[in-house]
């Protein structure tokens, strides 16, 4: 589980801290970032595996953030974050590129679940492109 | 105990517009009878009206001929005696006729002729009766002051009144003047009014027509069948002279009769024939009587198919009405629960925001507290407790909103080839050890030649689980569900019903039970939400959801979906 990073963006400020913090009692550099504009700002110079993103936000939405990061970083996984009513946007994130998404409030251990299998993905598809 | 089935909302409605209904109903019986019975009223009148117009005149017309017959008799019958009396005179000199032996071979040939001569007189220019033969004893009377000698004198000719005179029975007399070179003489002549009396009475018609003759002063000349006699005074108003005969119905001495009146020419008498008109006007009664039957007979034609009609039109629209207030019904209950989605949506987002912060605020004093050295802490067991149920109630809160965002969701069910029978059988089986260890038998009824259908198995899965689950909460113990399934190939729909024999839903809360967060379960145990899920699920899926329930006897939801085959290939 450790020696990855993780970053997480949310515009609540203390669910952020928390899950950061959780985060990195179990050894994940974790960063956390409330905005989109933000985040993609924060990529410029940084890597990160997974990317836990807030599906409404304000400013830049999680839907729009998921698509510059994917221009950006086509190999880093996201898994969205969806406290909203349609579990639409959680699968239109999905179509996206998005690794899957968990609707607000998640179990903790369910989200560490998937981002140990997003980061297993990860891994399997930057093995297969040093191979090729 | 058999309370009855609930009434269902549009027919509750009916009832309190009931007296509208009524008022519609008698508004088209009242239009509907103006119209048609003005026309009747009034044909029916015209044709009365021109009949009793027509026979009328045709009555006056009889009438009128008749008066002039009687009349041209009556004069025919003077002119007759007068022209007889006018040859005796002209014909014979006084010498002659002053001789009365002569008199009486004359007067025997007179009466030979007519019976109605009674005697017959000579009177010279002084007034002395020279001679006479009858039967009474005249001779040597002197008329020189009489009213009627010097009238003869004058004109030359006189017809009397009817008088009785002496002799106590009805006459006139027929004076006729000769100038016989210096002479002038007088002929005197009786006349029994007997011929002319019968005459007149002979147009005495009906049972209480009458005729009779007056003079100008309206003194009877001959005796009527009512109201005077003979010579006496009549009270009818003094008529001048007129042209022809006289026709009309109206008012004579207080007597209301169609009269028939006419001059005489020779003598001025009135010839007056009276008849009753209801004996005359009995057909046109007749007629009145006819139409007034026809009319009646008719009106009452008309008021009972109005009626009938109306009744009709007026059930016809209750029906369509009734009909439309379940639709109307079904389609408020849509529109709520829309409109309820839609909100318990937005709670749900706005409380899962905190509910995350505070979930993970949880974990995160949980991580410390099975980290940190803290166990040593007096308060340990009692922070360890808090954190705990902290997290089982987020936990719970957090189950709710998410069956709201399940419920409120638009996600478009999955297309795919649904076998209902199995997809019954599959929850059946999933239920049956829960149902078992109540000692409630689930019972299935599965029609096998039901058709496959493009459909939601998961989402059909979690209704059927959802009533199967209400239907062992409702009996609690010891009870039979029993599932059937059947095919309408008419209106090409499949129909599950699922029936339980528990205690049954009052009709008070059955319109409720789809609503959100309507639950009769234990505060915890149940979230009201499995049934209006349940609703829109089935909806989304073009089908109709419905209960049925008798308290003490049970209650049935049956579903109904249509046959979707497009993608049978």
């Amino acid at each position: 589980m450790e020696g990855f990073r993780v970053l997480v963006v949310d515009d609540e400020t203390d669910f952020l801290e928390t899950i950061v913090k959780r985060l990195r009692k179990r050894k994940v550099d974790a960063v956390g970032l409330t905005s989109g504009v933000e985040a993609l700002k924060y990529l410029e110079k940084e890597h990160f595996d997974v990317v836990i993103l807030d599906v409404r936000m304000p400013g830049l939405d999680g839907i729009e953030t998921l698509k510059e990061m994917k221009k950006k970083r086509p190999l880093m996984e996201v898994i969205m974050l969806t406290g909203h009513a349609s579990v639409e946007s959680g699968m239109q994130g999905m179509q996206l590129g998005a690794f899957d998404y968990v609707i607000k409030p998640a179990d903790f251990d369910e989200l560490m679940e998937k981002i140990r299998q997003a980061r297993e993905r990860k891994s399997i598809h930057e093995e297969k492109l040093r191979r090729s | 105990m058999l309370l009855p089935l609930p009434v269902p909302r549009g027919f509750r409605m009916m009832r309190m517009e009931d007296r509208s209904y009524r008022k519609l109903h008698w508004k088209i019986v009242a239009t509907t009878l103006s119209f048609s019975l003005v026309p009747l009223f009034v044909v029916g009148f015209s044709i009365y009206y021109q009949f009793s117009v027509s026979y009328k005149a045709k009555v006056m017309e009889s009438l009128r001929t008749l008066t002039e017959n009687r009349a041209n008799a009556v004069d025919l019958f003077l002119d007759e005696r007068v022209s007889q009396l006018n040859t005796l005179v002209y014909t014979n000199s006084i010498d002659q006729l002053g001789d009365e032996r002569y008199l009486t071979r004359v007067f025997t040939l007179l009466q030979m002729r007519s019976k109605s001569f009674v005697d017959v007189g000579i009177i010279d220019a002084e007034g002395n009766h020279v001679a006479y033969v009858g039967p009474y004893q005249l001779k040597g009377l002197n008329y020189r002051n009489e009213e009627w000698f010097g009238e003869t004198m004058l004109r030359g000719i006189y017809i009397s009144d009817v008088f009785t005179g002496f002799r106590k029975f009805p006459h006139f007399v027929i004076a006729i003047m000769r100038r016989e070179g210096e002479k002038t003489w007088i002929l005197r002549a009786t006349i029994n009014t007997d011929i002319f009396e019968a005459m007149v009475k002979a147009a005495q018609i009906g049972m209480k027509g009458d005729a009779f003759l007056m003079t100008k002063d309206n003194i009877l000349q001959t005796s009527p069948r009512f109201g005077g006699e003979l010579l006496g005074k009549v009270g009818y108003p003094i008529f001048p002279k007129f042209q022809g005969a006289r026709v009309e119905e109206t008012e004579l001495g207080g007597e209301e009769a169609l009269y028939g009146i006419v001059w005489l020419k020779d003598k001025q008498w009135l010839l007056v024939i009276k008849e009753d008109p209801l004996e005359n006007l009995t057909p046109i009664l007749r007629t009145r009587v006819l139409v007034i039957a026809l009319v009646l007979g008719g009106v009452l034609v008309i008021v009972m198919g109005t009626l009938l009609v109306s009744n009709a039109v007026v059930r016809q629209l209750v029906k369509t009405d009734r009909e439309k207030a379940v639709l109307d019904a079904g389609l408020v209950q849509s529109s709520k629960m829309a409109a309820l989605g839609k909100l318990a949506a937005g709670i749900a987002h706005e409380v899962n925001n905190p509910l995350a912060v505070i979930k993970e605020k949880v974990g995160w004093m949980k991580d410390l507290l099975s980290e940190e050295d803290v166990g040593a802490s007096e308060n340990f067991k009692e922070f360890d407790d808090a954190v705990k149920k902290i997290d089982y109630h987020v936990e719970r809160a957090r189950k709710v909103t998410h069956r709201l965002l399940g419920f409120a969701r638009r996600m478009e069910p999955f297309q795919e080839q649904v076998t209902m029978n199995r997809v019954i059988e599959e929850t059946v089986d999933f239920l049956k050890n829960e149902a078992h260890y109540r000692n409630i038998e689930i019972r299935t009824a599965l029609d096998p030649d039901l058709p496959t259908t493009t459909s939601d198995s998961s989402q059909l899965q979690q209704v059927f689980l959802n009533i199967l689950n209400n239907a062992i909460d409702a009996i609690g113990k010891n009870g039979v569900i029993t599932v059937s399934t059947g095919y309408d190939a008419r209106n090409r729909e499949l129909s599950v019903s699922i029936a339980d024999d528990g205690p049954g839903i009052p009709s008070e809360v059955l319109g409720k039970v789809f609503d959100p967060f309507f639950t009769t379960k234990d505060v915890g145990k149940g979230t009201g939400l499995g049934l209006s899920i349940s609703y829109s699920i089935i909806e989304k899926l073009g089908g109709t959801i419905k209960v049925a329930s008798q308290v003490g006897k049970g209650t049935t939801f049956s579903i109904h979906l249509p046959l979707v085959n497009h993608a049978t290939a």
